[in-house]
């Protein structure tokens, strides 16, 4: 088991930075495809099946997909190079740094987690348990996030609508 | 040391298991390209191949041969490594699924008991779900790949398509899920088994949506946009030859069995042969009975996916994706409600 | 108007109904019909087994005919060639010599006759030109070749066998003639 931890590590950080530094931003994504099957991988390792299969039919078999659209019809082979901007670059390292310090700051409250992982009877992520949980201890916040979806989605209707809207016009 | 400590004998049992249900599916597909051609020629009132061999037996035989003798052509402005790893990534997909099908009851063979089934995992379906959404890598990464315009429209076609109608089918497939309340293919068939009743009789607008959908998946006409020849040359594997395209192809008539076999297991009950009580048969015989039924089921839902393909003409793409958005998915979703208040409602 | 056939249909152009609409009855239907041709007799013939009968008129590859005695009908009048509207007739006269009775029939003959298989539409017109009966067109056709050059039939591919020396191979080629000839009248 530790074996299989380390080499999932190894191919998620890995293919984590491969994303980061492939020229091409097709081959980006299918270093994050391959970044998200590592992750997967974890979960299994957990023992939230469930989240892992969810994880790579949303994110990588949905997802990326559509990542791959956009780039793909884009065609940006190589050619796009990044802004070099001083400021820009200083901006994102203050952003990442920050988001690094949240995460790093909520993964440490959860050491009651790591007690139940450690013994292996975390079975948070099997199914059962995790709608049990879902659907009563967080509705609330589940509904919410439902709502905000939708509205994304009725939004982004209204947006295509409107610019047909605008062709028929001119 | 605890690394080395695993239950060998149980490792072999499934690679054994892994390599039976893969050869099976490989000479499955090899004889569905056959059985393809030959119905097409019955339905045209042809024969269909008859020379190599009695019948022509031989024939998907021969263009095994034919394919791997052909020149392989790799385009100079192609991405390399993408251009193989698509039809890699096509077969690799496609013969995944097969893992957690259950091809029959456990048997007991030299004091053990083998399960026929290489992963009974609480996840089934949605490890089918999983893998089918990966299916569409294969198809995007090699269209992308051959640098060609048809590749890549037939590409983004293939994909936007199997992105349609996958909502369509997980919509159809959670009705099914609140009656059996299990997601294990195991389970879901051991239930049909013991209600007598099949899941069609309860989920017969589930069972039309999710056959659609495998149709739309699979890439079977009338929904065979990303490789439609008339307009886009030949779809995504345009620039392949020899045994790149063969896999393609190949990977289409697994998918295709598999597909079969997952409907024929969750809708129609299978490895229950009708009229029979399989708990009444002993060991071998009821094995033997159930893999003659499941087998059954699966190669009529593949004369009847063929028999669809020569009757029915080619979707133009609008008409497909109003078929997936507004047809399919609101009827998805009402069976879903129905079933929902239905299941409430028997269970007070 | 009156219709010719009984299988004239006319196209329905009322608007489709509710069933015709869900579409779903209508592949039945297709498959249905599908499925009845799936066991329909099939028309397929083997061919290099077995081979279709022509049609007694059929117009295929030409044939130079020879009289009772095996002597060259062909008195390289030209006519054939004047006749043929795809210009696919070329040949060359000479004079008969003394001793040369027994090969040809009249005192002229044609010492090189082709016909370029390629240029030729098979109409038939040099049959009916020719004053002499001594070009026929067969039942058969010409058969696939590598090179344009062999689709050019020399004299010695044109003419049928001597029924005096090759009586065997005159009956096999006759046989189809015969046809030919007794259809005309």
């Amino acid at each position: 088991m530790q074996l299989l931890f380390w080499l999932l590590t190894l191919l998620t950080l890995g293919s984590a930075v491969m994303v980061v530094y492939s020229k091409n931003p097709v081959h980006s994504i299918l270093w994050l495809i391959v970044t998200f099957f590592g992750i997967s991988g974890h979960y299994v390792l957990l023992n939230a099946q469930f989240l892992a299969i969810v994880n790579i039919i949303v994110y990588a078999g949905a997802i990326m997909v559509l990542f791959l659209f956009v780039v793909m019809l884009m065609n940006l082979n190589m050619t796009s190079v990044g802004i070099k901007n001083k400021w820009l670059t200083f901006a994102g390292v203050i952003s990442g740094g920050s988001l690094m310090l949240i995460l790093v700051a909520a993964l440490k409250d959860a050491s009651e987690m790591r007690s139940q992982l450690a013994m292996h009877t975390g079975d948070i992520g099997l199914i059962n348990n995790l709608g049990m949980v879902l659907f009563k201890d967080y509705v609330l916040p589940f509904e919410i996030s439902s709502v905000l979806f939708l509205s994304a989605m009725v939004g982004a209707v209204l947006i295509g609508k409107k610019s047909e809207n605008e062709l028929v016009n001119q | 040391m605890t690394l080395l400590a695993f239950d060998w004998a149980f490792t072999i049992e499934k690679a054994i298991l892994i390599a039976i249900i893969i050869s099976i599916s490989l000479v499955v597909a090899m004889y569905a390209t056959y059985a393809e051609r030959k119905i097409a020629g019955f339905i045209q009132d042809r024969v269909g191949p008859n020379r190599a061999g009695p019948f022509g037996i031989l024939q998907p035989l021969a263009d095994g041969i034919k394919l791997f003798f052909k020149e392989e052509v790799t385009p100079n402005p192609s991405n390399k490594f993408l251009f193989i790893l698509g039809p890699s990534l096509a077969m690799l997909t496609a013969m995944m699924t097969s893992a957690i099908i259950p091809w029959g009851g456990k048997i007991e063979l030299g004091g053990r008991m083998v399960d026929l089934q290489v992963a009974d995992i609480n996840i089934g379906i949605l490890y089918i779900f999983g893998v089918v959404s990966l299916g569409v890598y294969g198809m995007m990464v090699g269209g992308w790949a051959s640098n060609n315009k048809y590749s890549l429209m037939a590409a983004l076609r293939g994909a936007s398509q199997a992105i349609s109608y996958e909502l369509a089918m997980g919509l159809a497939l959670i009705a099914l899920l609140m009656l059996t309340g299990s997601l294990s293919l195991r389970t879901i068939t051991d239930q049909q088994i013991h209600n007598n009743w099949w899941n069609i009789v309860y989920q017969p607008l589930g069972f039309l949506i999710f056959f659609i959908c495998s149709l739309a998946e699979c890439n079977r006409a009338p929904f065979d946009l990303p490789e439609a020849e008339s307009e886009l040359n030949m779809g995504y594997h345009q620039e392949y030859s020899s045994m790149k395209l063969g896999f393609f192809l190949f990977a289409e008539y697994i998918n295709m069995f598999i597909s079969c076999t997952v409907i024929a297991t969750l809708y129609l009950g299978g490895y229950d042969m009708p009229f029979v009580d399989e708990s009444q048969l002993s060991g071998i015989t009821a094995l033997i009975v159930g893999l003659l039924a499941l087998f059954g089921k699966t190669f009529l839902l593949i004369f009847v996916f063929m028999w669809i393909r020569w009757t029915l003409p080619r979707f133009r793409y609008d008409q497909l994706m109003n078929l997936g958005w507004k047809g399919l998915i609101p009827l998805a979703l009402i069976n879903m409600v129905l079933t929902g208040a239905i299941v409430l409602f028997m269970m007070k | 108007m009156e219709a010719l056939t009984q299988r004239a249909r006319l196209v329905d152009r009322r608007p489709m109904n509710w069933l015709e609409r869900i579409y779903l009855w209508e592949i039945m239907k297709g498959m249905r019909i599908t499925l009845r041709h799936f066991f329909k007799k099939k028309v397929t013939i083997q061919y290099p087994e077995q081979t279709r009968t022509f049609s007694p008129v059929f117009r295929g590859l030409h044939i130079l005919n020879r009289d009772e005695e095996g002597r060259e009908r062909c008195t390289a009048c030209g006519l054939c060639a004047v006749a043929c509207p795809a210009e696919a007739i070329t040949m060359e006269a000479a004079e008969r010599l003394q001793g040369e009775e027994n090969l040809y029939r009249e005192e002229k003959y044609a010492a090189k006759y082709e016909i370029n298989m390629l240029r030729c539409i098979f109409c038939g017109l040099c049959e009916d030109a020719c004053p002499k009966d001594a070009i026929y067109l067969s039942e058969t056709f010409a058969p696939a070749n590598y090179s344009r050059k062999s689709f050019i039939y020399a004299k010695d591919d044109l003419l049928i066998p001597d029924p005096v020396t090759q009586p065997e191979e005159y009956a096999r080629a006759k046989g189809l003639i015969d046809k030919v000839k007794n259809s005309k009248s």
